[in-house]
């Protein structure tokens, strides 16, 4: 495996070079330039492609990794469904990611825009703290605020206590649970997401804001007239990611239901495709079970990634 | 809660002061976003430093306590936390390393060497961005199987080792710093593209290449899905996975997880003191730009 370590150099030379080394030392450097990208492409086939595709071959069979693997054509999907888990999981995923998204986009918007002021003190320190969740990791956020939103000793029950709303179990009901781990995803992208929508504004011309304010147009409206058309691609993209990221939600709900983990609570109130997935997968051994669910959310991914698409497009004539 | 306005020059301050003047709801706002995205971490230690008893108590203690040295300890002894430690400085360095480099030099080929299907393997490079490689979840541990790297770290290093999103940036950054004239002037000379890239394009780039080596050392060290996967006995558990344990363990300490997740994000807390600046420098200097 070295050699996905680096590519190896092209031999060192010196300006007068006897002929042959010239040749070798030609034909050295058509070659280096795949040697550079070889690296990502030998990963990339081997880590992310070939399992990708070798989902699709596996969900086709009653895989057993410790046992026989007998073909069954297309009864994984079949089973699918029919299968009330999934549909459980697919609407818990949805539910999640849209809680989590159009909140986190929103914020962001606003954050990024109030950041870019051209006076404002203490940005430096504004734009640090906003990354601090970003590089804190999904395991332990989800620990402090399944303790902060807890039924019997968190802190925001006590604050509900005291304007006389009675203590939520936030783990133990399907809606309680979805806003939870949606606060928790909000809470660790939004600022990431903030920074990325001002690197994009601070691209903007300040002249352009300057003009509209000499021109009359208030905050309200440079926001909405400058800030959002010219965010129009990176919000597209964040969307993308986010989308991708919501599918992929696993670790928030594994780690909040200590009793279930594998199902986030005993009637699989919070529990995503994603962890549906790792629970057949490596928690019942059905490995053709667990590819299907794979390819059920490879073709949704695809489709929410058509819609966007289109929804970009479509948008953009009506904009300019 | 009121904060001091800035004092506006006096000429051009009157005329501009709806353009340029910062209202105090702005940093209402601001102080508000920085309170919510510290205090999750302040309230991580204050559990993490109390005894059960005070834990459970309402209303709750919202000062540390003096419980810490008990529960780090706790920590240490319940899981090889040290150890985990150690495997999680070594799979998150080694992707951060092979990150600055591998991205950088194949940013490299695709900014300034002319080479046959340079656009479309580029295009590749992108694309590739797009597709979710974490739902084949299920073959790639088969793969990792077949290699016989089953609870071994290089199994979370190898596959992380360069990124389509690193190459991305690193071609950005490289098409706009390495001017034209200057690999001329190096080939002219008799340079070959590994002593070009070496002794001209890293240095060069080298500010950006750390910045991306930071982000692959922070997403490494707060991977979770795939070490959980593939990593099966403690003494090759990363820090994340330490904490799992920890949850796992039905103690009487409810600090016991809370304390272990305080371990385990204040090594990147400390750093980040020292580099979030160009973490967040990297960010608004990125790809994303126009």
């Amino acid at each position: 495996m070295t050699t996905l370590l680096g590519p190896t150099p092209a031999p060192a030379s010196t300006s007068p070079l006897p002929a042959p080394t010239r040749i070798r030392e030609r034909l050295g450097e058509r070659v280096a330039p795949y040697l550079y990208i070889a690296p990502f492409f030998v990963i990339f086939a081997i880590f992310g492609l070939f399992p990708l595709l070798f989902t699709f071959y596996i969900a086709l069979f009653d895989w057993n990794p410790i046992g026989d693997q007998v073909f069954v054509g297309a009864d994984n999907f079949t089973r699918l469904l029919d299968d009330p888990r999934f549909w459980n999981a697919a609407r818990n995923t949805l539910s999640i990611w849209l809680l989590s998204t159009v909140p986190q986009l929103a914020l962001a918007l606003l954050l990024a825009h109030v950041l870019h002021h051209a006076r404002l003190r203490w940005a430096g320190f504004f734009r640090m703290t906003m990354l601090v969740p970003y590089i804190t990791s999904v395991a332990a956020t989800t620990i402090v605020f399944a303790q902060m939103f807890d039924r019997d000793y968190g802190l925001l029950n006590w604050l509900l206590g005291l304007v006389g709303l009675g203590p939520v179990d936030f783990v133990q009901s399907g809606w309680g649970s979805h806003l939870m781990i949606a606060v928790m995803v909000t809470w660790r992208w939004f600022g990431y997401t903030t920074l990325l929508y001002l690197a994009s504004l601070q691209a903007i011309p300040r002249e352009t804001y300057e003009a509209a304010a000499v021109d009359g147009a208030g905050g309200w409206q440079r926001f909405r007239h400058i800030t959002v058309p010219s965010l129009r691609p990176i919000i597209v993209f964040t969307v993308v990611t986010s989308t991708i990221g919501g599918l992929q939600i696993f670790t928030e709900p594994l780690l909040v239901s200590r009793a279930a983990p594998l199902t986030c609570g005993p009637t699989r109130e919070c529990q995503t495709l994603t962890l549906f997935l790792y629970e057949q997968g490596f928690g019942m051994f059905q490995f053709g079970y667990a590819a299907a669910i794979g390819v059920a959310l490879f073709v949704m991914v695809v489709a929410i990634a058509l819609i966007n698409y289109l929804a970009a497009t479509r948008v953009r004539p009506e904009g300019k | 809660m009121t904060m001091p306005r800035p004092t506006t020059p006096p000429a051009a301050g009157r005329r501009r002061r709806r353009a340029g003047g910062v209202r105090w709801w702005t940093y209402a706002l601001l102080v508000l976003a920085a309170v919510v995205c510290l205090f999750p971490l302040y309230w991580m230690f204050v559990v993490a430093t109390t005894d059960s008893a005070t834990a459970t108590r309402m209303p709750p203690e919202v000062v540390p306590g003096d419980n810490f040295l008990h529960l780090a300890e706790l920590v240490f002894t319940t899981v090889p936390f040290l150890r985990s430690i150690a495997n999680s400085v070594i799979v998150a360095g080694a992707i951060g390393v092979g990150h600055a480099v591998l991205c950088s030099l194949a940013g490299f080929a695709f900014a300034k060497l002319a080479f046959r299907g340079r656009e479309v393997l580029f295009l590749i490079v992108v694309l590739t961005m797009t597709v979710p490689t974490q739902l084949a979840i299920i073959p790639q541990y088969l793969i990792i199987a077949e290699l016989g790297w089953v609870d071994t770290l290089q199994a979370l290093i190898v596959p992380g080792l360069a990124s389509a999103f690193g190459i991305f940036w690193m071609r950005q950054h490289l098409a706009t710093t390495l001017s034209d004239e200057l690999m001329q002037a190096a080939r002219i000379d008799g340079a070959t593209s590994w002593q070009i890239y070496w002794r001209i394009a890293f240095p060069i780039v080298r500010p950006a290449a750390f910045v991306l080596g930071l982000f692959g050392y922070v997403t490494a060290w707060n991977d979770f899905l795939w070490p959980f996967v593939v990593l099966k006995s403690p003494d090759t558990y990363t820090v994340q996975i330490a904490i799992k344990a920890l949850q796992n363990n039905f103690s009487v300490d409810l600090g016991l997880a809370m304390s272990g997740s305080f371990l385990a994000t204040l090594p990147l807390l400390v750093l980040f003191v020292f580099v979030g600046r160009r973490m967040v420098a990297g960010i608004l200097d990125g790809a994303f730009k126009g």
